[in-house]
């Protein structure tokens, strides 16, 4: 197989797969989530679960105050990390391409200047939640196999996009075809690791609020 | 390989005949050794290695082919650079080009394989279909399979010209009905150099073969057994609109405020990140332009499998094939697994209830 044929396969059914292998897993994990139910409360309830829940989300999602010094380094970290991937994975124009093309959706892009500069501040957060991860003996402990592993899975498509846009090393087209199988990869492993919490934050956000609120306890 | 008993007479006498001046011909020079990347000093030592070359044989075949290869050489709009192609070698058999026909036509081709055997350099235009024993395509009765082998034993050296003859081209594109397959896999045991394209830039076969005179070997090539000297670059690399892809700037469509302001046409499908061809630098029609700088994106024509390689207007960070029914096809399986599951818990906690004893005041 050449070049040619190895980007035409990543672009074509490598990324059939990978979609497929993805939404199969998303689904069937959060439709099996879904349908596992909850087991009834026999206590009466002292407050409501919406409101709490919702809150709970909400406050979750913003920077907390009176945090040690280290733990605003690891919050704003992990902030410039989600955001930066975020950013970086929806206004960078090829990627919207990308999305109009298999979505029917698409929106302005940002200046691949600016998404080159997130996407550096963006790698930057996450290697130093690594060296966090390694030198913290706390964090170190409870971390297993699947936080390096989503960790690699999170940084190669950064890293291998940074170099395909700035052509740092290989030509475009092996880098192109090292980028999307990086990206595939990534799709793959979502649904089965720990990176499947980029759908269940939120409900479990608010699940920890419900609990609070049938209870009666403020949030 | 001694260059000097290729042929018969000398380039310098032949051009001497025509009335080609030196200066001509060391513009020539020149620009082969530029186009080369050899050093500028090297024009003269290419003239004067060309000079006393003697002209090789060459015979032409054409096979699975438009004919387009064969009109970019020869319509080229610089034809005291190009059609010098014509004086420095001795076109033996090109059933195009050549006034005799049937079997006047077979038989110079014969004798020109008789007489340089082991000396003649074989190019070839077109892929070779090999279904079914190859009779998609004949000439003369002869299939282009047989033609090719036949021909290839003699061959000092063979040069695939055009897309066609490099990768398979179009003939080879899916469903390739008639087994169209490339030069190089057919034949193992030559030197072979593919000078793809559709068609390809007129001065590099000129420069191939001017690199061949002078130096008595083929240049160095590329991983696909393309000259490095002029596929060593991308069409990206070299494009004059490369600084508006590096801004973000790009045309939606093609007679947008985008396209009128020159931006990249990275969205509107162009392949050239990815295609290796010197079309950006030597360009076409006589240095006139080449396609990104009339408007269209490049098609990557240059590359193997470019037909199969999804749509010319398709960018290349978006899929070639369809998502959305794979996607959707794999909600429903997804949505399958997730019910079974379900129900297989709800049985099991069924189970658990049924077998669950409660606790009676005796037991206490």
């Amino acid at each position: 197989m050449n070049q040619q044929e190895l980007l035409d396969f990543v672009r074509g059914p490598g990324l059939q797969i990978a979609a497929a292998v993805f939404v199969l897993g998303m689904i069937y994990r959060m439709l099996h989530l879904i349908l596992l139910g909850r087991k009834k409360n026999l206590a009466a309830p002292r407050g409501s679960e919406w409101g709490p829940g919702l809150r709970t989300m909400w406050h979750r999602s913003l920077l907390s105050v009176g945090l040690t010094p280290r733990g605003y380094f690891i919050l704003i970290a992990g902030y410039v990390f989600h955001l930066g991937f975020l950013i970086t994975l929806l206004f960078l124009g090829q990627h919207i391409d990308l999305l109009r093309s298999a979505l029917g959706l698409g929106w302005p892009a940002l200046p691949p200047g600016l998404i080159t500069i997130t996407a550096i501040l963006t790698i930057a957060a996450m290697i130093a939640l690594l060296v966090h991860r390694f030198t913290d003996p706390v964090k170190r402990l409870i971390s297993d196999y699947q936080d390096y592993l989503a960790w690699a899975l999170t940084i190669l498509p950064l890293l291998s996009g940074i170099m395909l846009k700035q052509g740092i090393a290989l030509d475009y087209q092996q880098m192109l075809i090292v980028h999307i199988v990086t990206v595939e990869l990534l799709l793959i492993a979502i649904p089965y690791t720990k990176l499947v919490h980029i759908f269940t934050t939120f409900s479990a956000r608010w699940y920890n609020g419900a609990i609070s609120g049938y209870k009666g306890v403020e949030v | 390989m001694d260059h000097e008993t290729l042929g018969y007479e000398t380039l310098g006498e032949c051009l001497a005949q025509q009335g080609i001046s030196r200066r001509a011909f060391l513009k020539f020079c020149t620009a082969m050794a530029t186009l080369m990347a050899l050093p500028p000093g090297s024009a003269a030592a290419i003239a004067e290695a060309l000079i006393k070359a003697k002209r090789p044989s060459v015979i032409w075949l054409s096979f699975q082919e438009c004919t387009g290869c064969t009109e970019s050489l020869t319509r080229s709009h610089t034809p005291t650079l190009e059609s010098l192609i014509f004086d420095m070698i001795s076109l033996d058999y090109h059933h195009t080009l050549q006034a005799a026909s049937g079997y006047g036509a077979e038989k110079s081709r014969e004798d020109a394989m008789q007489k340089f055997f082991g000396k003649y350099l074989l190019v070839v235009d077109g892929s070779v279909p090999v279904k079914d024993g190859g009779i998609y395509s004949t000439i003369a009765g002869r299939t282009n399979l047989d033609l090719l082998q036949e021909a290839a034993k003699g061959a000092a050296a063979i040069i695939a010209v055009g897309s066609c003859a490099s990768f398979g081209g179009i003939p080879n594109a899916k469903p390739n009905p008639t087994g169209a397959v490339p030069v190089s896999e057919l034949i193992k045991d030559k030197p072979i150099i593919n000078i793809s394209g559709c068609p390809p830039i007129p001065a590099v076969i000129a420069g191939v073969l001017a690199h061949y005179l002078t130096f008595g070997e083929l240049p160095e090539l590329d991983d696909l057994g393309r000259p490095k000297s002029f596929y060593g670059e991308t069409i990206h690399d070299r494009c004059y609109r490369r600084p508006f892809y590096d801004q973000g700037k790009f045309a939606k469509s093609f007679d947008d405020e985008g396209a009128r302001n020159g931006w990249c046409l990275f969205e509107l499908g162009c392949k050239g990140p990815t295609t290796h061809n010197a079309c950006a630098t030597t360009k076409w029609n006589g240095g006139t332009s080449f396609p990104i700088e009339s408007g269209h994106g490049c098609l990557g024509c240059s590359e193997p499998l470019f037909w199969d390689a999804g749509s010319f207007y398709t960018p290349l960070s978006a899929p070639t094939a369809n998502i959305e029914s794979i996607a959707a096809g794999s909600a429903v399986v997804g949505a399958g697994i997730a019910v079974a599951l379900s129900v297989a818990d709800r049985a099991k906690k069924r189970r658990a209830q049924q077998a669950h004893e409660k606790l009676t005041v005796k037991e206490l």
